[in-house]
């Protein structure tokens, strides 16, 4: 489903090279469940980004789902991503300006895929079916994330990338918007990498990529 | 894959909610967009207006005039032109008007024309049926002002030259007559087969004389005229058509229009100018949710059109607003030019105005949204993750460039559109962008030089104040070039208008003279004079003026063509160019009203040549002659060359021994041709006097004693004609500022939008120096202190471009010589003034809130 190789990203700063990631390859399986994890500063958002065709390595390959994303344009990227990429952000990152059913029907709309009743049964599968037509400001922080996953889930993407989803919610709000994501996993099939620092979390998955300096530590499976 | 109906949803989605931050590009593009529809909705209303009472402008359906009584040959032409039809012959020319019931007197506008005239339209007059028995009798009908003047009434006695009429009515109406001219003297109409009777024509009187035709049914007015132009030409007979008269006067309003909308147009421009910045600010808000877009797939395209058609959508509603309030503006268009408008003008909107509007407006929001826009395609996606990527450092859009030139091309295509003409639209952008340039660099300049340049010593607030200037998304480049764009146009209009105004005042200098007698015979000089010394008035005169034309030039005679410029027999002996045979027509057709003097007056100057001194009397042809150098150029004419003048039948033969330059504006008798002493004592003249009393009714009781004495004379009072020529400055001005305001209404939209739109930061800021310790005193000082460095750099910049627009078109268009009020100042401190009140009334809320409030909410 999703393959690195060699994947280095170094940014100028100060008229220095510095670098963020160094050399990581790792293959990860269809339907998988893998956990970056590592302490602030060691790459995992950058790696993350990378994954998911949201920047240009310096160096390296990636491949999701067979594509290879250094070959391909951004706009062909973002086809890409429409097609078979979901995500979740810490700070939930709806779009202020639309309702929450809105918010979900925004992957279909891009596609192009005609309208049908998934949103409404996504929301209601997060249990927010009675808070369609609330606007993000008007949702708490736990009820926003579940809005971000069932966005995540419109368009049956064949990944999921997760950047610190609990990042901003309490643990107990923060235990609930995981087992939703499991649950999601389990039914659809959909392979999840998730950023966190939180070894708890981390736990819940199957496959654990440790980070640090932006070297890959350890790749144990859980 | 690429759906257009995500594009319009998303678009109509985020527009539902977001619409407020956009509502300085609406207002912005509906003040401009309202200037235009009602200027071109006044000028479509009156080209219709034109078209309708073309006829009765003429009052026949062709008409032939002169400066002089009609020569045997256009007597002929009349004759057959007239054949089937009918004629009524008419004369206009000055005269005081005198009623011995009051002892009243005035300079009036004469009217004497046969029965039958005007032919088409009517004049209108009270009682009604006073213009039917005007023929029947030596009787006479009148402006209301000239009873109001004169203290007189229906019924009394009104003398005019050696003949008494009797005032039977007052006029109400006259067809195309322009309001502006009753300045210079009230209109009066009395039967033609009493004009000799008057004896107000004699040598060196000028009037005006017609002959009005009515063509039978089947005759073409325009082939008529064609037929007889180039025979009646050389002799001085003009001929108009209702049909070349319809179209001049087209053009004539037509230029006013345009000139007007161009004014308009600029506000729309500076209108784009405050898109641009909207939609900038309104980007900058929107990049988290466009990298939010782009993660979830959207291209860079998909995003760039929610966003441009959320624009256009705002820029339409401005447009519909700005068309609303178009109709309403246009209703007051007709008043604000009542004075010049020769027909009377309805209301009605114009559907051209208003398609035109709403295109145009749609256009310029989404033209100048354009540039900020492209920055949504910068937008990576990563920003979603990350809040350190900045999309400005990414690399310059290749779509920079011809998205400017695509700008560019827009502003000179529109104002092409609006003046029909593409060099006038070239040269105006340029213009326009040299000003821009211009704010844009000071703006820039005061941002670096508030960074490297802010003295440790000065006060906390002030340095936190410029500080604001060159912080993150400041706006200083934005409101410089509003406020300084609004600024300079309506400086520039101050300027010209005090320019003008300044070199007409007369009133200046106790011993310039104040009334004009003309028309003296030579008979009547010296009781003339003796009468006004025994008063013991200031004279100054007599100054002799007598008639004459051009025969020859260089001893070759000049050919009078029916066209415009005149050929002098080829091969001229000082010939240069071919330019120099083709001279301008009407300086070799019109007939030149020359004196002869020993001395030069002191509004000329001599620039080239020898003046003639006073002793050397000469005493055989060819007689030394000083010309003015604007003619001497139209005649094709320097030192040494000769001019054969026929004065009255009888050839001068003369040569030019100087040239001066004359300031005509100044009310002085001037001259563009004056002989030596010794030549033209003997030829027919007449005299004029000059003469100065301070009192109006001082100069009241000096021209009634002079036409009851001599009943042909005019005098002028300069003091009146000075009103008349203000007024009309002044009203021209007024229109034209009338139309620059909204440029200045546009300019506060976008300062108003600007300062809104910083506000949030502000609110923030506030609070965190509150916490800090700050006073709200020093908080409100810090903005006053950033919106008056603001205010005072737009006004100076404005300003200064405007000194210099107006000094270019006082050297070059109005050659007058310019200076600089004071009054200026005043407006730069109510530039500044303003621009630091709507700093303030816009920062309320950031010392209203409680400081913890502030910064929970973040």
């Amino acid at each position: 489903m999703l393959r690195c190789e060699g994947l280095t990203q170094t940014y100028l700063s100060g008229g220095r090279e510095l670098t963020v990631l160094k050399d990581i390859t790792f293959t990860l399986e269809d339907s998988g469940f893998l956990a970056i994890v590592g302490p602030s500063g060691s790459g995992k958002t950058t790696l993350l980004g990378l994954l998911a065709g949201l920047d240009r390595p310096s160096r390296g390959n990636v491949f999701l789902d067979g594509a290879d994303l250094g070959a391909m344009t951004e706009d062909q990227r973002a086809r890409l991503r429409g097609d078979k990429v979901g995500f979740v952000f810490q700070s939930f990152q709806l779009i202020p300006t639309l309702t929450a059913l809105e918010n979900v029907q925004v992957p279909l709309e891009l596609s192009g895929r005609p309208a049908d009743d998934r949103p409404g049964e996504l929301l209601s599968r997060v249990g927010l079916a009675e808070r369609s037509h609330h606007y993000p400001a008007q949702l708490s922080g736990g009820e926003q994330q579940r809005v971000a996953l069932a966005r995540a889930f419109a368009n049956r993407p064949r990944i999921l990338f997760a950047d610190e989803p609990t990042g901003n919610l309490d643990s107990a709000t923060g235990g609930g918007i995981v087992e939703l994501m499991l649950e999601l996993n389990r039914d659809f099939g959909t392979t999840i990498v998730l950023v966190t620092h939180d070894l708890t979390l981390a736990g819940r998955a199957r496959r654990i990529i440790r980070l640090a300096d932006g070297a890959l530590a350890s790749d144990t499976a859980a | 894959m690429t759906s257009p109906g995500f594009v319009f949803r998303m678009a109509a989605r985020e527009g539902r909610a977001s619409w407020r931050r956009l509502l300085v590009l609406t207002g912005a593009v509906a003040v401009g967009v309202a200037a235009l529809v009602a200027i071109n909705a006044f000028s479509d209303n009156l080209r219709l207006s034109v078209k309708d009472q073309a006829r009765s402008l003429l009052g026949a359906d062709l008409a032939l005039e002169s400066r002089r009584p009609f020569p045997p040959l256009a007597d002929a032409a009349l004759d057959t032109i007239s054949r089937g039809g009918a004629v009524a012959r008419a004369a206009q020319f000055a005269a005081m008007a005198y009623v011995p019931r009051t002892a009243g007197t005035q300079l009036v506008q004469v009217t004497a024309a046969e029965p039958g005239y005007p032919f088409y339209g009517a004049i209108g007059t009270a009682p009604a049926e006073a213009w039917n028995r005007l023929h029947d009798g030596a009787f006479v009908v009148v402006e209301p002002t000239l009873l109001a003047q004169l203290s007189a009434q229906v019924g009394d006695t009104l003398s005019l030259g050696e003949s008494r009429f009797t005032i039977i009515g007052v006029i109400t109406s006259i067809p195309g007559d322009v309001g502006i001219r009753a300045a210079f003297g009230a209109r009066v109409f009395i039967p033609y087969r009493f004009l000799q009777a008057t004896e107000l024509l004699g040598v060196g009187a000028r009037a005006e004389y017609a002959a009005y035709v009515r063509l039978p049914p089947d005759a073409d007015a325009l082939k008529l005229a064609e037929r007889f132009r180039a025979t009646l030409r050389p002799e001085r007979v003009r001929i108009r058509t209702v049909e070349e008269d319809r179209n001049n006067l087209t053009e004539t309003l037509d230029r006013l229009g345009n000139y007007l909308g161009l004014v308009a147009l600029l506000a729309l421009l500076l209108g784009g100018l405050g898109v641009a910045s909207a939609v900038s600010v309104f980007i900058r808000r929107k990049l988290d949710s466009i990298a939010v877009l782009r993660c979830l797939g959207a291209t860079s395209g998909q995003v760039f059109s929610v966003y441009l058609l959320q624009a256009a959508g705002m820029g339409l509603l401005g447009s519909v607003l700005g068309v609303l309030g178009g109709i309403v503006i246009q209703q007051l268009l007709p008043f604000l030019l009542r004075d010049f408008l020769p027909v009377a003008v309805s209301a009605a909107p114009s559907p051209r105005a208003i398609g035109l509007g709403l295109v145009v407006g749609l256009w310029v929001s989404t033209v100048f949204a354009l540039l900020p826009l492209l920055s949504v395609r910068r937008v990576p996606p990563l920003a979603a993750l990350r809040r350190d990527v900045d999309p400005a450092s990414a690399r310059r859009d290749p779509l920079t460039l011809p998205t400017l030139a695509l700008l560019a091309l827009s502003i000179v295509a529109l104002t092409a559109l609006q003046v029909g003409n593409w060099r006038t639209a070239l040269y105006f952008s340029l213009g326009i962008g040299g000003a821009v340039a211009v704010l844009w660099l000071a703006s820039l300049g005061l941002i670096r030089a508030v960074r490297r340049w802010s003295p440790a010593s000065w006060p906390y607030v002030w340095r936190q104040g410029l500080a604001n200037l060159h912080r993150p998304a400041n706006q200083t480049t934005t409101v410089v070039l509003a406020l300084g764009f609004g600024a300079f146009l309506l400086a520039t209009l101050y300027l010209v208008q005090h320019n003008l105004l300044r070199q007409l005042d007369l009133s200046g200098g106790k011993d310039r003279p104040n009334l004009v007698i003309l028309d003296i015979q030579p008979d009547q000089l010296a009781p003339a004079e003796s009468l006004l010394k025994a008063d013991g008035r200031l004279l100054m005169g007599p100054v002799p003026i007598v008639p004459m034309r051009v025969s020859a030039i260089n001893g070759r005679p000049v050919l009078r063509t029916g066209d415009d410029s005149v050929d002098v027999d080829s091969t001229n002996s000082a010939g240069t160019a071919g330019g120099r045979q083709r001279r301008a027509g009407w300086a070799v057709r019109r007939e030149y009203r020359s004196t002869y003097r020993d001395t030069l007056v002191s509004s000329e100057k001599l620039v080239a040549g020898k003046w003639w001194s006073p002793a050397a009397g000469s005493s055989a042809p060819p007689y030394p002659i000083s010309i003015e150098v604007g003619l001497a150029s139209e005649l094709g004419v320097t030192l040494g060359d000769t001019i054969t003048w026929d004065v009255q039948g009888l050839p001068v033969v003369t040569y030019i021994t100087s040239m001066r330059e004359v300031n005509w504006a100044r009310f002085e008798p001037n001259f563009f041709v004056v002989f030596g002493p010794g030549v033209l004592e003997k030829a027919p003249q007449s005299a004029l006097l000059l003469t100065r009393a301070d009192d109006p009714a001082e100069r009241g009781r000096i021209q009634r004693r002079l036409v009851e004495r001599f009943s042909n004379l005019t005098t002028v009072d300069i003091s009146t004609v000075q009103a008349a020529v203000e007024k009309l400055v002044k009203q021209v001005t007024l229109a034209i500022r009338f139309m620059a305001l909204f440029s200045l209404i546009t300019g506060a939209v976008v300062l108003a939008g600007a300062v809104a739109t910083s506000r949030y930061q502000r609110v923030r800021e506030g609070a965190l120096l509150r916490t800090l310790g700050a006073t709200r005193g020093q908080i409100l000082r810090v903005v006053v202190a950033e919106y008056l460095t603001l205010g005072l750099i737009a006004a100076v910049t404005g300003l200064g471009l405007a000194v210099a627009a107006a000094w270019a078109l006082a050297r070059w268009v109005f050659e007058s010589p310019f200076g600089i009020p004071v009054s200026l100042a005043w407006l730069g401190a109510i530039v500044v003034a303003g621009t630091a009140l709507i700093g303030l009334l816009n920062s309320r809320g950031v010392v209203r809130m409680a400081p913890l409030e502030v910064l929970r909410g973040e």
